[in-house]
């Protein structure tokens, strides 16, 4: 990437307060940055700091929750930033989709309210202009008849016409950053593929940035340009699509593509991931993945690995690098 | 159901078909409560007529027979209770052995007072209670939270007649704010009545005197009445507050950029005030209940001190016209709520 | 093609000891005062100074060394009588609550369990008795069966068990369709053994706290019809009635104020320990009514 990329998080550290007074960190130094225009997957299991990860960019922490690092987005240093100033970047600047449109979308409040508050507010445009714009938010992401739809209210919709009402609303104040968190996930398989088709073309459209986060390897590989994967807080590989999803070089990431059904030959091969991963108030000692990994030595029960380029555009977390060319 | 009639069901709209299924279970739920009262005026020890006519009548035996005729208490049970019923209906509660007057007519003559005293209080404890409620949820867990519930616990907590006599002693006797106790003043004329609440009655007329009197009467009261309901409220505001807050689509509000004002009062207010306005319907009820206390220490000549003095003649035919009445404003209270509540919420609404 | 289940974060969920930290002091607080109201009920004839109903003394004497709540109308020392009104008020309220939770906990049981038509029948019931305010159904059946305390607890508990009888009803409901409920009467418990040995250590608790938030109220209840006179009867040295007493005096504010403040310390004391029960077992319950 030789311009400035449009976000870039740099050593992002958060701390959240545990149960016993102590701190938990739920992200250790990640840094990732994403391209004008650009599909930027973030992948890991559940525990694994994604969706704080997302939220840290809003400034939405729980309660008690500190960060430090740099967010650097649109020349300024979110995480120096004045919570009111980060509150017009939210909503306005950068816009997230929620994993499930059930939920996420208010129930008491109209369609209309619901697309046009932000608007209103970010803009400070009337009624009239607000609604003419959600119309065309609406016919953006095809729901159909859409003046009608602005009348009614979330439970006369199915999930997908309402996650494509909550794009929609990100969608309102054409943010330059999207931030999607598991967006397809709560939804029928049949439902995804429109979703995911939609996002894809509104990239185009648009010229749309986007934070893509999923554990489901399949969306991944559907719209990423590039993957970054996260394991106990930390970042363990980045790179292309192409050369994470059909190339892994961290065990771990060879092992959540090994824990999809593919198909070879007549058989389904579906080899589930050994253990849990652990809880990040008690990390094993070295590198956090080592309990679970089939290549693990000695060495890796001392020293966590830090992420190193291994190739261009490619970088790891792992001191062993047993895969290197070994296709996934 | 019969298809054709089934299908003409469905064939209205939702919030009318909403409206009537709570019709009926209201309906039903007076047919029980009469079934209740009937059934507590069978188990009383002694003979019936002695105990509704009085010592006096009661040796009379032409009014005995009179009064058995009337009753249908020669008759077998189910027969009685239809009797009981279509007195009720045409609303026939028998006659007061205090009054010596039809106790419906004392009903009617007492429940004004009673309305325009709960109405205040109700208004008071709603207002404070869903504005305590939100600071609480809103400073969770930190001093202002603290405090407003220990204020809320003590709310519930405190004995209403004991406090209605504390703030006659502090307001009246010591401090002299409060023109004590009754519903207006010696010198105050009672307004010309055309709804019964003295306060809109003087307003109507044009009668400020009696305006400002009554208000001030009723000050206190009201509020002491109030208080049990304040804390129930705060209470139940916080924990549907807190509920609301844990939703995603608050957190979402918050991803928009709306700012945390908004957020509290639009998203997170407004689901909030549907639960509590169907539990203020409930509220309402124990604040009639409340009202016995508060009224008998104040004098408000209301349906609860009526139902104490009563209750002290050990009048049951009183006491029971009281209760069906309370019952039946707290059936018709929650039947109004539950169709407030049906038209705030679209997914009720709209479905 | 999903590998696990994603986390459900939560940015508003509470940890846990955060919480009770402060919620510690207040549920100390009440079981300290019931603790001490609960001795002053067991202890009263050997902790008083004097005899409840002695008219040893002059005539409404304001507190003072000898008399600390000072002395009524017949000259009876306050205090004394305060005391002993421990022995009325609560143990009455105790039976109330313990009462209306036992019939209230069976009859939710029942209509969880069990649903269709007892279900409906069981709970419309509830619904209509909760229909009549408590304290004026009291009366009612006080004035039928005459003016004393335990007619009036009979009373209260016809209209107080259909709260535990719908929590105890949501609870099965939750809890019918657990696997290990499910699995143990597949092995062919009968549904009375699995309600007593599955279901009924995850009731208890939220029974238990209801009912010490209940207890409070029994108190209120039953000391205000005694303020009416239709609860114990004099010389019964019993909180609600020594109110009333004090308020034909009224400007011996002592003769009231004692007494009023013993109910308030019992009925604020249960509701602190019981909130703060609540809050550690069953926050859920917090939404409902009361």
């Amino acid at each position: 990437m030789s311009e400035a990329p449009l976000v870039s998080i740099e050593n992002l550290t958060i701390s959240l307060p545990g149960n016993d007074g102590g701190r938990l960190f739920p992200v250790r130094d990640v840094s990732l940055s994403i391209g004008a225009g650009e599909i930027v997957g973030l992948a890991g299991e559940s525990g694994s700091g994604k969706t704080i990860t997302a939220l840290s960019l809003l400034g939405l922490l729980p309660p008690g929750g500190r960060m430090s690092g740099h967010i650097r987005f649109g020349g300024q240093d979110l995480l120096t930033l004045p919570p009111r100033a980060i509150a017009d970047v939210r909503g306005r600047d950068i816009a997230m989709v929620f994993q499930d449109p059930m939920t996420a979308l208010h129930p008491m409040l109209s369609i209309e309210k619901q697309l046009t508050e932000h608007l209103r507010h970010h803009r400070g445009i009337d009624a009239r202009a607000a609604r003419t714009r959600a119309i065309e938010l609406l016919e953006l992401v095809r729901i159909p008849d859409a003046a009608r739809a602005l009348k009614r209210y979330p439970h006369q919709f199915s999930g997908g016409m309402r996650q494509r009402i909550a794009i929609a609303i990100a969608l309102c104040c054409e943010p330059q950053l999207l931030i999607a968190d598991e967006p397809t996930t709560a939804l029928d398989v049949t439902v995804q593929a429109g979703i995911l088709r939609l996002l894809q073309q509104l990239r185009g459209e648009l010229g749309l940035s986007v934070l893509l986060i999923t554990h489901d390897m399949g969306v991944m590989s559907a719209l990423s340009d590039r993957v970054v994967i996260m394991y106990a807080g930390r970042v363990v590989e980045t790179g292309t699509r192409t050369d994470v999803l059909q190339h892994p070089r961290h065990p771990y990431t060879h092992s959540l593509l090994g824990a999809l059904p593919h198909e070879h030959g007549d058989d389904m091969l579906l080899q589930p991931m050994r253990g849990t991963p652990p809880s990040i108030g008690a990390l094993p000692p070295g590198c956090p993945f080592h309990p679970r990994c089939d290549w693990a030595e000695a060495r890796c029960r001392d020293i966590e690995p830090g992420l190193h380029a291994v190739e261009p555009n490619r970088a790891i977390a792992c001191v062993v690098d047993p895969l290197v060319g070994v296709p996934a | 159901m019969q298809q054709p009639i089934k299908r003409a069901w469905y064939a209205l709209p939702s919030l009318v078909r909403f409206i009537l299924r709570r019709l009926a279970i209201g309906v039903l739920l007076c047919v029980g409560v009469t079934l209740v009262s009937f059934t507590l005026t069978q188990i009383v020890p002694g003979d019936p007529v002695a105990a509704s006519l009085g010592d006096q009548a009661s040796s009379d035996p032409e009014t005995v027979a009179a009064f058995r005729q009337r009753f249908g208490l020669d008759k077998p049970l189910p027969e009685q209770y239809l009797i009981y019923v279509t007195n009720l209906a045409q609303g026939n509660f028998g006659e007061s052995l205090q009054t010596r007057r039809p106790v419906a007519d004392d009903l009617a003559k007492y429940m004004s007072a009673t309305i325009e005293l709960s109405l205040v209080a109700m208004t008071f404890a709603m207002l404070a209670g869903v504005a305590l409620g939100i600071i609480a949820a809103v400073n969770r867990d930190r001093w202002p939270d603290q405090v407003i519930r220990v204020i809320s616990l003590a709310g519930v907590s405190v004995p209403t007649f004991w406090l209605s006599l504390v703030c006659l002693y502090v307001f009246f006797f010591q401090l002299g704010w409060s023109p004590g106790v009754g519903r207006l003043s010696p010198g105050a004329a009672a307004p010309m009545n055309l709804t019964g609440l003295y306060t809109v009655d003087a307003l109507l007329t044009g009668n400020w005197k009696t305006l400002g009197s009554a208000l001030a009467h009723l000050a206190l009261p009201a509020m002491v009445l109030a208080i049990y309901t304040i804390g129930a409220i705060t209470r139940f505001t916080r924990a549907a507050m807190l509920d609301a807050f844990q939703q995603d689509y608050v957190r979402a509000a918050r991803a928009k950029g709306m700012p945390e004002r908004t957020v509290v009062m639009r998203h997170v207010l407004r689901p909030a005030l549907a639960s509590i306005i169907t539990v203020s319907g409930m509220a309402f009820g124990r604040m009639l209940g409340g009202a016995v206390l508060v009224e008998s220490v104040f004098s408000w000549p209301g349906l609860g001190e009526y139902a104490y003095r009563s209750a002290l003649a050990l009048d049951l035919r009183a006491i029971m016209g009281v209760s069906l009445v309370i019952a039946a404003v707290y059936i018709l209270v929650n039947l109004l709520v539950d169709i407030l509540y049906a038209i705030v919420d679209p997914r009720i609404r709209l479905s | 093609m999903t590998i696990a289940a994603p986390a459900t974060v939560n940015p508003h969920r509470p940890t846990g000891k955060l919480r009770s930290a402060w919620l510690q002091p207040l549920g100390l607080v009440g079981a300290t005062l019931l603790l001490i109201m609960i001795m002053a009920a067991l202890l009263a004839p050997w902790v008083v100074p004097y005899e409840p109903n002695a008219q040893a003394f002059g005539r409404f004497l304001a507190p003072n060394a000898t008399n600390w709540f000072g002395t009524d109308q017949l000259g009876r020392d306050i205090f004394s009588r305060v005391v002993h009104g421990a022995r009325v008020s609560m143990p009455y309220a105790l039976q109330l609550v313990v009462m209306a939770a036992v019939i209230g906990t069976v009859a939710g049981a029942i209509a969880g369990y069990f649903g269709g038509w007892i279900d409906g029948v069981i709970m419309r019931a509830a619904d209509l008795v909760m229909a009549f305010p408590d304290i004026i159904l009291a009366m009612a059946v006080v004035a039928a069966l005459g003016p004393n305390l335990f007619n009036a607890v009979l009373a209260v508990v016809v209209v107080s068990w259909p709260i535990y009888a719908r929590v105890v009803r949501s609870l099965i409901l939750t809890l019918r369709d657990e696997p290990y409920v499910q699995s143990s009467r597949l092995l062919g418990a009968s549904s009375g053994r699995a309600l007593w040995k599955d279901i009924r250590p995850n009731v208890a608790g939220p029974v238990v706290v209801l009912a010490a938030l209940e207890y409070g109220h029994a108190v209120l209840i039953l000391s205000g019809l005694s303020f009416l006179g239709l609860g114990a009867q004099p010389p019964t040295a019993e909180w609600g009635s020594m109110v009333s007493e004090g308020a034909k005096y009224f400007d011996k504010w002592w003769m009231s104020a004692f007494p009023g403040l013993a109910i308030l310390v019992v009925v604020l004391a249960a509701n602190f320990l019981g909130d703060t029960l609540r809050d550690a077992f069953d926050p859920k319950s917090a939404k409902a009514f009361r």
